[in-house]
């Protein structure tokens, strides 16, 4: 019951985002579905990323595009078209991609998984994995954060040094 | 008895379960404490608006409100009155949903951050194994609903108001969180419950907080300047910089919905100030082994009221800062301080108990303090500002 | 109870409307949400194959969910960047009219 509420709302965000004329709403909806998202992890019981995906994603990623959607004056309502002229092409490529997936799954054996009790996973679990199994991509994750973070203020910054 | 009085909401609680089916207890429960938190945060608010306002006033030597009721406390009665009754006012060119969503969608993020505070002994309202996490990931919708205002409003005023309110909260809640980790790191664990767990000892008559070492007190001060700049107030109220930007991102909204942008604002100040009581003073523990017999509730409140206090007595003291005072104090001062405090706590750690780690780790603290401060002051050329344009 | 089919199946939904969105819009941001949107479906379907695995106690899909979480966030700023570097350029993130090599 639940999980159809959560779904629905994620869909309906998810369609949403990609539909809409003004690009802030289109945001908004996509905090809808990311909100959603974060319910569906909950559901599975995976109550770290879940949490971690609303801090990340509602908090930082949305925020960081509309701060983009200011800086780039996109964020009235267009007037003219908005699809790109290819568009019956590609969203025949996104429905086959669909009916794809969708007829592998129902054909595959994942379906007659049955469930294991809901396992003990505490943030002590998932700290201890971090530092000792998965120390490396760690590592290599606040690397590429690090990176990422240089990266970008280097080419938002470059254009405005040359102008001046 | 001390022990009934310090569990009677518990045992109420459980009295009033026990009475419905088991199939609805769970929901029950839960709506249950929900409603017991908005009633009683609801009413702090109404309780804390007059005081700050009588508090402002003593501060300027002038009365505050006395005109309605016994020493003006029914004040927010009328206010709460006035706001209902007023015209509510969407400007034309506004955006009609989002404009309306945005108060909402702030007073609930700023509620739901209640869910994991510990108000006394066993209450929590959900004892979550992440609860710091869920804390701050609730608390990260609140700059989403200040973009949905401030925008939604079509106006220059509120998209800067809202632009400034965003910049300042991003820059802030770096080092908020980076306090808070030290606390975590001394507890072991992300659970409220456990943090507070963690410092309800005492040697002789004096309490386990962690505000009472080196770092926790740092960490303690860095968390609360923080906190206030993440809430939005004075003096780091820019966003609402009435002389600059009338009144940031609600300047558009009029009667229950400003009275909702109010409510948030407070909530999350409270919600804020609980969160340092959990991890730097003690949470529900009395702040002597002797004065245990008083129920956990009451000092849990005590300690909130005390840091309201503290908050008001901030904003009539203080002037507010400009922009990049701002920006310079929150990258070139708080999140060295923060990250450097995070050294102190696990070198903490790491040494033996005795006068030495006190040594050390005064050390470790004071002294980057200083030459960052120093640096701080420098960097702020203080002397006459020279006005480009406005001459 | 639900099944896994359930959660891949709504995985899919979203990576499809995240594929759809990318390569319709013309709005550069919007391509971005589009591929925020699939990397999202990726991360449902990890924990979804994690949470309905033999031994969830490995925690590798919970691991996978959270680093690709945070890949997401570096690609997202970076991407951002070259939109706003793109804009300061061109005057515009329609990607159709963002077509000289010279600029």
């Amino acid at each position: 019951m639940s999980f159809a509420i959560i779904a629905v709302f994620t869909v309906a965000g998810a369609l949403a985002a990609m539909t809409l004329r003004n690009l802030v709403h289109c945001v908004l909806a996509l905090v809808v579905a990311f909100t959603g998202l974060a319910g569906l992890y909950l559901q599975l019981g995976a109550q770290f990323v879940g949490f971690a995906q609303i801090l990340v994603y509602v908090g930082a990623v949305a925020i960081l595009i509309v701060f983009a959607m200011l800086l780039t004056q996109s964020h009235e309502p267009l007037a003219h078209l908005t699809v790109a002229p290819g568009w019956v092409t590609s969203s025949l490529v996104a429905v086959a991609v669909f009916v794809i997936l969708a007829w592998s799954i129902r054909s595959s054996a994942v379906g007659a998984r049955s469930i294991q009790p809901r396992p003990e996973i505490t943030v002590r679990n998932i700290g201890d994995s971090l530092m000792s199994q998965f120390v490396v991509p760690l590592e290599v994750t606040g690397l590429l954060l690090t990176a990422a973070l240089v990266g970008a203020v280097t080419i938002a910054m470059r254009e405005q040094r040359m102008n001046r | 008895m001390t022990e009934t009085m310090d569990q009677i909401f518990v045992l109420l609680k459980h009295r009033i379960l026990a009475h419905s089916p088991v199939s609805v207890q769970p929901i029950f429960s839960a709506a249950l404490s929900a409603i017991a938190i908005l009633v009683v945060f609801a009413t702090l608010f109404a309780l804390t608006t007059i005081l700050e306002r009588k508090g402002l006033g003593r501060f300027q030597n002038r009365y505050g409100p006395n005109r309605v009721g016994p020493f003006g406390l029914l004040q927010p009665l009328a206010d709460g009155l006035k706001s209902l009754t007023k015209e509510d006012i969407v400007p034309h060119s506004a955006d009609g949903v989002v404009h309306m969503l945005a108060p909402i969608v702030l007073v609930v993020a700023a509620f739901l951050g209640y869910a994991v505070l510990p108000l006394g002994r066993n209450m929590t309202a959900i004892n979550l194994d992440a609860g710091l996490l869920y804390f701050f990931a609730a608390s990260s919708v609140v700059e989403l609903a200040i973009f949905m205002a401030g925008w939604s409003s079509r106006n220059k005023y509120s998209l800067l108001g809202a632009m400034r309110a965003i910049a300042q909260m991003i820059s802030y809640e770096v080092p908020l969180i980076l306090s808070t980790i030290t606390a975590v790191m001394a507890a072991g664990s992300l659970s409220t419950g456990a943090i507070v767990e963690s410092q309800t000892g005492y040697s002789g008559i004096w309490p386990h907080w962690f505000v009472f070492t080196p770092w926790g007190f740092a960490g303690f001060v860095l968390f609360m300047i923080a906190g206030i700049a993440e809430s939005n107030r004075s003096p780091f109220d820019l966003p609402e910089g009435e002389s600059e930007i009338i009144a940031g991102y609600f300047v558009e909204y009029s009667g229950f919905k400003f009275a909702l942008f109010f409510l948030g604002e407070y909530i999350g100040m409270f919600a804020i100030c609980g969160l340092a009581i959990t991890l730097f003073l003690g949470g529900w523990a009395a702040p002597f082994s002797f004065l245990t017999w008083a129920p956990s509730y009451f000092w849990f409140f005590a300690k909130l009221l005390v840091l309201i206090a503290m908050l008001i007595w901030v904003r009539a003291t203080l002037p507010r800062l400009r922009m990049d005072q701002l920006m310079n104090f929150a990258w070139k001062f708080m999140l060295p301080m923060a990250l450097i405090n995070l050294f102190a706590a696990s070198t903490w750690h790491f040494t033996p108990p005795g006068a030495i780690r006190w040594i050390v780790g005064t050390i470790l603290i004071a002294v980057p303090y200083l030459l960052l401060g120093r640096g701080l002051m420098q960097s702020n050329k203080l002397e006459k500002r020279t006005y480009r344009f406005a001459d | 109870m639900t099944t896994p089919v359930n959660y891949l199946l709504i995985s899919a939904l979203i990576f499809a409307i995240g594929l759809a969105g990318a390569l319709v819009r013309r709005n550069a941001i919007l391509v971005l949400i589009g591929i925020e949107l699939m990397l999202n479906a990726a991360n449902l379907n990890f924990i979804t194959f994690w949470r309905y695995s033999p031994n969830p106690e490995a925690l590798t899909g919970v691991m996978f969910a959270l680093f690709s979480i945070g890949v997401a966030a570096a690609e997202a700023a970076v991407g951002l960047a070259l939109i706003i570097a793109v804009y300061r350029h061109f005057n515009t993130t329609d990607l159709d009219q963002v077509d000289s090599m010279r600029g």
